[in-house]
Protein backbone atom coordinates (compact mmCIF):
# COMPACT_ATOMS: atom_id res chain seq x y z
CA UNK A 1 0.00 0.00 0.00
CA UNK A 2 1.27 3.49 -0.77
CA UNK A 3 2.08 5.81 2.07
CA UNK A 4 2.43 9.53 2.63
CA UNK A 5 5.16 11.62 4.17
CA UNK A 6 4.40 15.26 4.99
CA UNK A 7 7.39 17.57 5.48
CA UNK A 8 6.61 20.54 7.70
CA UNK A 9 8.76 23.63 8.18
CA UNK A 10 8.03 25.81 11.20
CA UNK A 11 9.37 28.85 12.99
CA UNK A 12 11.26 26.58 15.38
CA UNK A 13 12.18 23.43 13.55
CA UNK A 14 11.15 20.82 11.00
CA UNK A 15 8.75 17.94 11.52
CA UNK A 16 8.10 14.80 9.49
CA UNK A 17 4.57 13.33 9.55
CA UNK A 18 4.06 9.83 8.15
CA UNK A 19 1.02 7.68 7.55
CA UNK A 20 -0.11 4.76 5.46
CA UNK A 21 -2.52 5.26 2.59
CA UNK A 22 -5.53 5.48 4.91
CA UNK A 23 -4.11 8.72 6.34
CA UNK A 24 -5.83 8.25 9.68
CA UNK A 25 -2.96 7.45 12.04
CA UNK A 26 0.15 9.55 11.89
CA UNK A 27 3.66 9.23 13.25
CA UNK A 28 5.24 12.58 14.06
CA UNK A 29 9.00 13.04 14.32
CA UNK A 30 10.85 16.22 15.20
CA UNK A 31 11.72 18.87 15.85
CA UNK A 32 14.67 18.57 13.55
CA UNK A 33 16.96 21.61 13.83
CA UNK A 34 15.02 22.81 16.87
CA UNK A 35 15.14 26.53 17.45
CA UNK A 36 15.85 27.39 13.80
CA UNK A 37 13.38 28.76 11.28
CA UNK A 38 12.69 26.16 8.62
CA UNK A 39 11.24 28.05 5.70
CA UNK A 40 10.92 25.04 3.41
CA UNK A 41 11.53 21.30 3.26
CA UNK A 42 11.04 19.49 -0.02
CA UNK A 43 11.86 16.07 -1.41
CA UNK A 44 13.12 15.16 -4.85
CA UNK A 45 10.45 13.77 -7.18
CA UNK A 46 13.18 11.57 -8.69
CA UNK A 47 14.25 10.16 -5.31
CA UNK A 48 11.80 10.83 -2.49
CA UNK A 49 14.39 9.98 0.14
CA UNK A 50 16.50 12.93 -1.00
CA UNK A 51 15.18 15.94 0.91
CA UNK A 52 16.43 19.51 1.12
CA UNK A 53 15.69 21.77 4.08
CA UNK A 54 16.25 25.50 4.46
CA UNK A 55 17.40 26.22 8.01
CA UNK A 56 18.00 29.81 9.07
CA UNK A 57 18.04 32.16 12.01
CA UNK A 58 18.50 35.84 12.59
CA UNK A 59 21.57 35.01 14.68
CA UNK A 60 23.44 32.55 12.52
CA UNK A 61 22.14 33.00 8.99
CA UNK A 62 21.52 30.28 6.46
CA UNK A 63 22.23 26.56 6.67
CA UNK A 64 21.13 23.99 4.09
CA UNK A 65 20.41 20.48 5.27
CA UNK A 66 20.13 17.42 3.08
CA UNK A 67 18.76 14.00 3.89
CA UNK A 68 19.30 10.85 1.84
CA UNK A 69 17.09 8.63 3.95
CA UNK A 70 13.72 10.30 3.97
CA UNK A 71 14.41 12.71 6.81
CA UNK A 72 15.80 10.31 9.40
CA UNK A 73 19.34 11.70 9.26
CA UNK A 74 20.62 14.98 7.86
CA UNK A 75 23.87 16.42 6.59
CA UNK A 76 24.64 20.14 6.30
CA UNK A 77 25.70 21.03 2.76
CA UNK A 78 26.89 24.29 1.24
CA UNK A 79 25.34 27.49 2.58
CA UNK A 80 27.24 29.96 0.43
CA UNK A 81 24.78 31.98 -1.64
CA UNK A 82 26.82 34.71 -3.26
CA UNK A 83 25.30 36.93 -5.92
CA UNK A 84 27.00 36.83 -9.27
CA UNK A 85 29.08 40.00 -9.73
CA UNK A 86 28.16 43.36 -8.27
CA UNK A 87 24.62 42.88 -6.94
CA UNK A 88 23.55 46.52 -7.17
CA UNK A 89 20.41 47.90 -5.58
CA UNK A 90 16.68 47.41 -5.56
CA UNK A 91 14.04 49.72 -4.17
CA UNK A 92 13.47 49.78 -0.40
CA UNK A 93 10.07 50.15 1.27
CA UNK A 94 10.41 53.93 1.24
CA UNK A 95 11.33 53.98 -2.42
CA UNK A 96 15.04 54.65 -1.96
CA UNK A 97 17.77 52.40 -3.42
CA UNK A 98 18.82 49.55 -1.14
CA UNK A 99 21.72 47.12 -1.65
CA UNK A 100 20.86 43.58 -2.64
CA UNK A 101 21.60 41.44 0.46
CA UNK A 102 21.14 37.70 0.89
CA UNK A 103 18.90 36.88 3.84
CA UNK A 104 17.60 33.31 3.50
CA UNK A 105 16.33 30.56 1.23
CA UNK A 106 12.55 30.67 0.99
CA UNK A 107 11.95 27.76 -1.34
CA UNK A 108 13.72 24.72 -2.74
CA UNK A 109 12.52 23.17 -5.98
CA UNK A 110 14.26 19.89 -6.73
CA UNK A 111 14.54 18.84 -10.37
CA UNK A 112 11.87 16.47 -11.60
CA UNK A 113 14.48 14.07 -12.97
CA UNK A 114 17.79 14.52 -11.12
CA UNK A 115 18.00 14.34 -7.31
CA UNK A 116 21.27 16.30 -7.34
CA UNK A 117 19.79 19.27 -9.18
CA UNK A 118 17.81 21.69 -7.07
CA UNK A 119 16.77 25.32 -7.44
CA UNK A 120 16.72 27.74 -4.51
CA UNK A 121 14.62 30.89 -4.37
CA UNK A 122 16.14 33.40 -1.99
CA UNK A 123 15.65 36.77 -0.31
CA UNK A 124 16.76 39.29 -1.58
CA UNK A 125 15.18 37.92 -4.69
CA UNK A 126 17.38 35.70 -6.81
CA UNK A 127 17.45 32.19 -8.20
CA UNK A 128 20.28 29.79 -7.39
CA UNK A 129 20.89 26.25 -8.61
CA UNK A 130 22.96 23.36 -7.38
CA UNK A 131 23.79 20.42 -9.64
CA UNK A 132 25.71 18.44 -7.01
CA UNK A 133 23.15 17.83 -4.33
CA UNK A 134 23.63 21.15 -2.57
CA UNK A 135 27.41 21.02 -2.30
CA UNK A 136 27.70 24.21 -4.33
CA UNK A 137 25.28 26.97 -5.35
CA UNK A 138 25.45 29.20 -8.38
CA UNK A 139 23.19 32.11 -9.17
CA UNK A 140 21.20 32.13 -12.40
CA UNK A 141 21.77 35.83 -12.49
CA UNK A 142 19.81 36.63 -15.63
CA UNK A 143 16.74 37.08 -13.47
CA UNK A 144 18.30 39.53 -11.03
CA UNK A 145 19.91 41.34 -13.95
CA UNK A 146 16.57 41.94 -15.63
CA UNK A 147 16.32 45.65 -16.50
CA UNK A 148 13.35 46.04 -14.16
CA UNK A 149 15.22 44.70 -11.11
CA UNK A 150 16.47 48.04 -9.70
CA UNK A 151 12.79 48.95 -9.35
CA UNK A 152 11.73 45.79 -7.51
CA UNK A 153 10.42 46.41 -4.02
CA UNK A 154 9.96 44.03 -1.05
CA UNK A 155 6.63 42.76 0.15
CA UNK A 156 5.89 42.74 3.87
CA UNK A 157 7.85 39.51 4.33
CA UNK A 158 10.91 40.73 2.48
CA UNK A 159 11.87 40.71 -1.18
CA UNK A 160 11.64 36.99 -1.64
CA UNK A 161 11.67 34.64 -4.59
CA UNK A 162 9.16 32.15 -3.22
CA UNK A 163 7.77 30.19 -6.16
CA UNK A 164 9.69 28.06 -8.66
CA UNK A 165 7.92 25.84 -11.18
CA UNK A 166 9.82 23.72 -13.68
CA UNK A 167 7.72 22.71 -16.67
CA UNK A 168 7.49 18.90 -16.56
CA UNK A 169 7.30 18.76 -20.36
CA UNK A 170 10.19 21.13 -20.98
CA UNK A 171 12.76 21.55 -18.21
CA UNK A 172 14.19 24.61 -19.96
CA UNK A 173 10.97 26.44 -19.13
CA UNK A 174 10.99 27.78 -15.57
CA UNK A 175 8.52 30.07 -13.82
CA UNK A 176 9.34 32.11 -10.75
CA UNK A 177 7.44 34.58 -8.62
CA UNK A 178 8.78 37.36 -6.45
CA UNK A 179 7.10 39.50 -3.82
CA UNK A 180 6.64 42.21 -4.84
CA UNK A 181 7.97 42.15 -8.39
CA UNK A 182 5.64 39.61 -9.99
CA UNK A 183 5.98 36.52 -12.13
CA UNK A 184 8.77 35.78 -14.59
CA UNK A 185 9.35 33.02 -17.14
CA UNK A 186 12.50 31.63 -18.69
CA UNK A 187 12.55 29.50 -21.84
CA UNK A 188 16.29 28.83 -21.72
CA UNK A 189 16.85 27.09 -18.36
CA UNK A 190 17.13 30.33 -16.43
CA UNK A 191 19.53 32.32 -18.60
CA UNK A 192 17.05 35.02 -19.63
CA UNK A 193 13.68 36.03 -18.23
CA UNK A 194 10.47 37.73 -19.29
CA UNK A 195 7.94 39.30 -16.91
CA UNK A 196 4.57 37.56 -17.28
CA UNK A 197 2.17 39.86 -15.47
CA UNK A 198 -0.21 41.05 -18.19
CA UNK A 199 -3.71 41.19 -16.79
CA UNK A 200 -2.66 41.70 -13.18
CA UNK A 201 -4.07 44.79 -11.54
CA UNK A 202 -2.73 46.22 -8.28
CA UNK A 203 -4.24 49.43 -6.99
CA UNK A 204 -1.26 50.03 -4.71
CA UNK A 205 0.95 50.69 -7.74
CA UNK A 206 1.12 54.13 -9.35
CA UNK A 207 0.49 52.30 -12.62
CA UNK A 208 -1.94 49.51 -11.55
CA UNK A 209 -1.26 47.37 -14.62
CA UNK A 210 2.50 47.87 -14.67
CA UNK A 211 4.71 45.19 -16.20
CA UNK A 212 6.35 44.49 -12.81
CA UNK A 213 5.70 45.39 -9.18
CA UNK A 214 2.80 43.06 -8.39
CA UNK A 215 2.78 41.13 -5.14
CA UNK A 216 2.26 37.61 -6.43
CA UNK A 217 1.90 35.27 -3.47
CA UNK A 218 1.89 31.85 -5.13
CA UNK A 219 1.49 30.17 -8.52
CA UNK A 220 0.33 26.58 -9.00
CA UNK A 221 0.24 24.34 -12.05
CA UNK A 222 -1.03 20.85 -12.83
CA UNK A 223 1.68 18.80 -14.55
CA UNK A 224 -0.71 17.51 -17.22
CA UNK A 225 -1.17 20.98 -18.71
CA UNK A 226 1.67 23.41 -18.02
CA UNK A 227 -0.03 26.12 -20.05
CA UNK A 228 -2.70 26.54 -17.36
CA UNK A 229 -1.52 28.44 -14.29
CA UNK A 230 -3.32 29.54 -11.17
CA UNK A 231 -2.19 32.46 -9.04
CA UNK A 232 -3.03 33.79 -5.61
CA UNK A 233 -2.03 37.42 -5.78
CA UNK A 234 -1.97 39.75 -2.77
CA UNK A 235 -5.57 40.44 -3.67
CA UNK A 236 -7.20 38.49 -6.55
CA UNK A 237 -7.11 34.87 -7.63
CA UNK A 238 -5.96 34.72 -11.24
CA UNK A 239 -5.70 32.18 -14.04
CA UNK A 240 -3.66 31.97 -17.20
CA UNK A 241 -4.39 29.62 -20.10
CA UNK A 242 -1.32 30.60 -22.10
CA UNK A 243 1.58 29.83 -19.78
CA UNK A 244 1.47 33.24 -18.15
CA UNK A 245 1.30 35.44 -21.26
CA UNK A 246 -1.98 36.81 -19.96
CA UNK A 247 -4.06 36.46 -16.81
CA UNK A 248 -7.71 36.89 -15.93
CA UNK A 249 -9.33 37.12 -12.55
CA UNK A 250 -11.21 34.02 -11.34
CA UNK A 251 -12.03 35.15 -7.79
CA UNK A 252 -15.73 34.69 -8.60
CA UNK A 253 -17.82 34.16 -5.47
CA UNK A 254 -14.94 33.97 -2.98
CA UNK A 255 -15.86 35.90 0.17
CA UNK A 256 -12.47 37.62 0.03
CA UNK A 257 -9.84 37.15 -2.62
CA UNK A 258 -6.87 37.99 -0.41
CA UNK A 259 -4.77 34.98 0.53
CA UNK A 260 -1.38 33.40 0.28
CA UNK A 261 -1.59 29.80 -0.88
CA UNK A 262 -3.12 28.04 -3.88
CA UNK A 263 -2.80 24.45 -5.05
CA UNK A 264 -4.20 22.02 -7.63
CA UNK A 265 -5.78 18.59 -7.11
CA UNK A 266 -3.40 15.78 -8.07
CA UNK A 267 -5.75 14.17 -10.61
CA UNK A 268 -8.21 16.89 -11.59
CA UNK A 269 -6.32 19.68 -13.36
CA UNK A 270 -9.16 22.17 -12.98
CA UNK A 271 -9.82 21.53 -9.29
CA UNK A 272 -8.03 24.17 -7.24
CA UNK A 273 -7.87 25.20 -3.60
CA UNK A 274 -7.33 28.50 -1.81
CA UNK A 275 -7.65 29.68 1.78
CA UNK A 276 -9.30 33.11 1.77
CA UNK A 277 -7.86 35.53 4.31
CA UNK A 278 -9.77 38.61 5.44
CA UNK A 279 -7.46 41.37 4.22
CA UNK A 280 -3.90 42.51 3.69
CA UNK A 281 -3.63 43.64 7.30
CA UNK A 282 -6.07 41.20 8.93
CA UNK A 283 -4.29 37.93 8.24
CA UNK A 284 -6.97 35.53 9.47
CA UNK A 285 -10.10 33.88 8.10
CA UNK A 286 -13.37 35.76 7.83
CA UNK A 287 -15.65 35.56 10.89
CA UNK A 288 -13.21 33.31 12.74
CA UNK A 289 -14.17 30.37 10.48
CA UNK A 290 -11.33 28.47 8.87
CA UNK A 291 -12.45 27.36 5.44
CA UNK A 292 -10.68 26.10 2.37
CA UNK A 293 -12.41 27.04 -0.87
CA UNK A 294 -12.45 24.62 -3.79
CA UNK A 295 -13.25 25.32 -7.40
CA UNK A 296 -13.84 22.37 -9.71
CA UNK A 297 -13.94 24.62 -12.76
CA UNK A 298 -10.52 26.22 -12.54
CA UNK A 299 -11.88 29.27 -10.78
CA UNK A 300 -14.90 31.61 -10.85
CA UNK A 301 -17.18 29.18 -8.96
CA UNK A 302 -16.08 28.27 -5.45
CA UNK A 303 -17.44 26.13 -2.63
CA UNK A 304 -16.53 26.45 1.05
CA UNK A 305 -14.99 23.40 2.76
CA UNK A 306 -15.07 23.57 6.54
CA UNK A 307 -16.10 20.12 7.70
CA UNK A 308 -13.66 19.28 10.49
CA UNK A 309 -12.02 22.72 10.55
CA UNK A 310 -12.64 25.19 13.40
CA UNK A 311 -15.74 27.26 12.63
CA UNK A 312 -15.51 29.77 15.44
CA UNK A 313 -12.83 31.86 17.12
CA UNK A 314 -10.14 30.84 14.62
CA UNK A 315 -7.69 33.60 13.72
CA UNK A 316 -4.72 31.83 12.16
CA UNK A 317 -3.08 32.40 8.81
CA UNK A 318 -2.06 29.92 6.13
CA UNK A 319 1.17 30.99 4.44
CA UNK A 320 2.06 30.64 0.78
CA UNK A 321 4.12 27.46 0.98
CA UNK A 322 1.90 25.81 3.59
CA UNK A 323 -0.45 23.78 1.36
CA UNK A 324 0.27 20.60 -0.57
CA UNK A 325 -1.44 17.61 -2.13
CA UNK A 326 -0.58 13.93 -2.29
CA UNK A 327 -1.08 11.74 -5.36
CA UNK A 328 -2.98 8.81 -3.90
CA UNK A 329 -6.08 7.70 -5.82
CA UNK A 330 -8.25 9.69 -3.45
CA UNK A 331 -6.25 12.94 -3.46
CA UNK A 332 -5.12 14.16 -0.04
CA UNK A 333 -4.88 17.87 0.77
CA UNK A 334 -2.73 19.24 3.58
CA UNK A 335 -2.20 22.68 5.02
CA UNK A 336 -0.52 24.20 8.04
CA UNK A 337 -1.37 27.30 10.03
CA UNK A 338 0.47 29.98 11.91
CA UNK A 339 -1.24 28.53 14.99
CA UNK A 340 0.73 25.31 14.61
CA UNK A 341 -1.97 23.01 13.28
CA UNK A 342 -1.50 20.78 10.26
CA UNK A 343 -4.82 19.67 8.80
CA UNK A 344 -5.32 16.81 6.38
CA UNK A 345 -8.16 15.78 4.14
CA UNK A 346 -8.08 12.28 2.63
CA UNK A 347 -11.11 13.00 0.44
CA UNK A 348 -10.06 15.98 -1.66
CA UNK A 349 -11.23 18.51 0.89
CA UNK A 350 -14.70 17.23 1.79
CA UNK A 351 -13.68 16.48 5.39
CA UNK A 352 -10.69 17.52 7.46
CA UNK A 353 -8.90 16.43 10.61
CA UNK A 354 -5.82 17.74 12.35
CA UNK A 355 -2.66 15.64 12.17
CA UNK A 356 -1.05 17.81 14.84
CA UNK A 357 -2.42 20.82 16.69
CA UNK A 358 0.42 22.41 18.59
CA UNK A 359 3.51 22.83 16.46
CA UNK A 360 5.30 26.17 16.19
CA UNK A 361 3.90 28.46 13.49
CA UNK A 362 3.89 26.50 10.23
CA UNK A 363 5.81 28.04 7.33
CA UNK A 364 5.67 25.23 4.79
CA UNK A 365 4.00 21.89 4.08
CA UNK A 366 5.06 19.44 1.38
CA UNK A 367 3.39 16.07 0.86
CA UNK A 368 5.27 13.13 -0.64
CA UNK A 369 3.51 10.06 -2.00
CA UNK A 370 5.65 7.00 -1.40
CA UNK A 371 5.34 3.62 -3.12
CA UNK B 1 45.58 25.87 21.89
CA UNK B 2 42.86 28.50 21.79
CA UNK B 3 39.67 27.63 23.65
CA UNK B 4 36.43 28.68 21.99
CA UNK B 5 32.96 28.51 23.49
CA UNK B 6 30.17 28.37 20.91
CA UNK B 7 26.47 29.04 21.45
CA UNK B 8 24.27 25.96 21.74
CA UNK B 9 22.88 26.12 18.19
CA UNK B 10 26.36 26.23 16.67
CA UNK B 11 27.58 23.42 18.94
CA UNK B 12 24.69 21.33 17.63
CA UNK B 13 25.47 22.28 14.05
CA UNK B 14 29.15 21.42 14.45
CA UNK B 15 28.26 18.32 16.46
CA UNK B 16 30.49 19.24 19.37
CA UNK B 17 29.81 19.52 23.07
CA UNK B 18 31.24 22.12 25.43
CA UNK B 19 34.35 24.02 24.45
CA UNK B 20 36.34 23.42 21.32
CA UNK B 21 40.05 24.03 20.89
CA UNK B 22 41.82 25.26 17.78
CA UNK B 23 45.45 25.73 16.87
CA UNK B 24 46.43 29.17 15.62
CA UNK B 25 49.68 29.97 13.87
CA UNK B 26 51.03 33.46 14.43
CA UNK B 27 49.10 36.28 16.06
CA UNK B 28 46.00 35.31 17.98
CA UNK B 29 43.30 37.62 16.67
CA UNK B 30 39.58 37.37 15.97
CA UNK B 31 40.40 36.69 12.35
CA UNK B 32 42.98 33.98 12.99
CA UNK B 33 40.81 32.24 15.58
CA UNK B 34 37.74 32.29 13.34
CA UNK B 35 39.83 31.16 10.36
CA UNK B 36 41.05 28.20 12.40
CA UNK B 37 37.59 27.47 13.75
CA UNK B 38 36.01 27.46 10.27
CA UNK B 39 38.85 25.38 8.90
CA UNK B 40 38.27 22.70 11.52
CA UNK B 41 34.46 22.97 11.38
CA UNK B 42 33.54 24.05 7.82
CA UNK B 43 29.83 23.86 8.65
CA UNK B 44 30.30 27.04 10.71
CA UNK B 45 31.27 29.08 7.66
CA UNK B 46 28.75 31.84 7.17
CA UNK B 47 27.13 31.39 10.58
CA UNK B 48 29.40 33.68 12.62
CA UNK B 49 30.64 36.04 9.92
CA UNK B 50 29.72 36.72 6.33
CA UNK B 51 31.16 34.35 3.74
CA UNK B 52 32.55 37.09 1.55
CA UNK B 53 33.15 40.20 3.66
CA UNK B 54 34.00 38.28 6.85
CA UNK B 55 32.05 40.89 8.80
CA UNK B 56 30.58 39.63 12.07
CA UNK B 57 26.89 38.80 11.75
CA UNK B 58 24.75 41.44 13.39
CA UNK B 59 23.33 39.19 16.12
CA UNK B 60 26.65 37.59 17.07
CA UNK B 61 28.97 39.03 19.71
CA UNK B 62 32.52 38.18 20.80
CA UNK B 63 33.45 38.25 24.50
CA UNK B 64 36.61 37.31 26.39
CA UNK B 65 38.03 38.09 29.82
CA UNK B 66 34.75 39.82 30.75
CA UNK B 67 35.12 42.28 27.87
CA UNK B 68 32.99 42.81 24.78
CA UNK B 69 35.39 42.54 21.85
CA UNK B 70 32.70 42.64 19.18
CA UNK B 71 33.70 46.01 17.81
CA UNK B 72 37.44 45.48 17.85
CA UNK B 73 38.91 45.20 14.40
CA UNK B 74 39.53 41.58 13.37
CA UNK B 75 43.31 41.88 13.39
CA UNK B 76 43.70 43.32 16.88
CA UNK B 77 45.44 40.76 19.14
CA UNK B 78 43.07 39.04 21.55
CA UNK B 79 43.85 39.30 25.30
CA UNK B 80 46.98 37.36 26.34
CA UNK B 81 44.87 35.06 28.53
CA UNK B 82 43.02 33.90 25.40
CA UNK B 83 46.29 33.41 23.53
CA UNK B 84 47.70 31.26 26.35
CA UNK B 85 44.51 29.23 26.70
CA UNK B 86 43.83 30.47 30.23
CA UNK B 87 40.54 32.03 29.14
CA UNK B 88 38.15 31.06 26.34
CA UNK B 89 37.03 33.18 23.41
CA UNK B 90 33.24 33.35 23.60
CA UNK B 91 31.00 33.45 20.52
CA UNK B 92 27.63 34.60 21.80
CA UNK B 93 24.21 34.89 20.20
CA UNK B 94 22.89 38.34 21.06
CA UNK B 95 20.04 38.55 23.54
CA UNK B 96 17.54 39.32 20.80
CA UNK B 97 15.94 37.76 17.78
CA UNK B 98 14.13 34.46 17.90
Amino acid sequence: MSSVRVLVGTRKGAFVLESDGRRKDWKVTGPHFGGWEIYHVKGSPADPNRIYASQSSSWFGQVVQRSDDGGRTWEPVDNRFVYDGEPGTHRWYDGTPHPWEFARVWHFEPSLTDPDTVYAGVEDAALFRSTDGGRGWHELSGLRRHPSAPGWQPGAGGMCLHTIIVDPKNENRILTAISAAGAFRSEDAGATWTPINRGLHSDVLPEPEAEVGHCVHRIAMHPSDPSVLFMQKHWDVMRSDDGGDSWREVSGNLPTDFGFTIDVHAHEPKTIYVVPIKSDSEHYPLEGRLRVYRSRSGGDEWEALGNGLPQKDCYVNVLRDAMSVDALDQCGIYFGTTGGQVYASADAGDTWAPIVRDLPAVLSVEAQTLP
Amino acid sequence: MIRVVLPAHLRALARVGGEVSVEVDGDVTQRSVLDALESRYPVLRGTIRDHVTHRRRAYVRFFACERDLSHDTPDVPLPPAVATGAEPFLVVGAMSGG
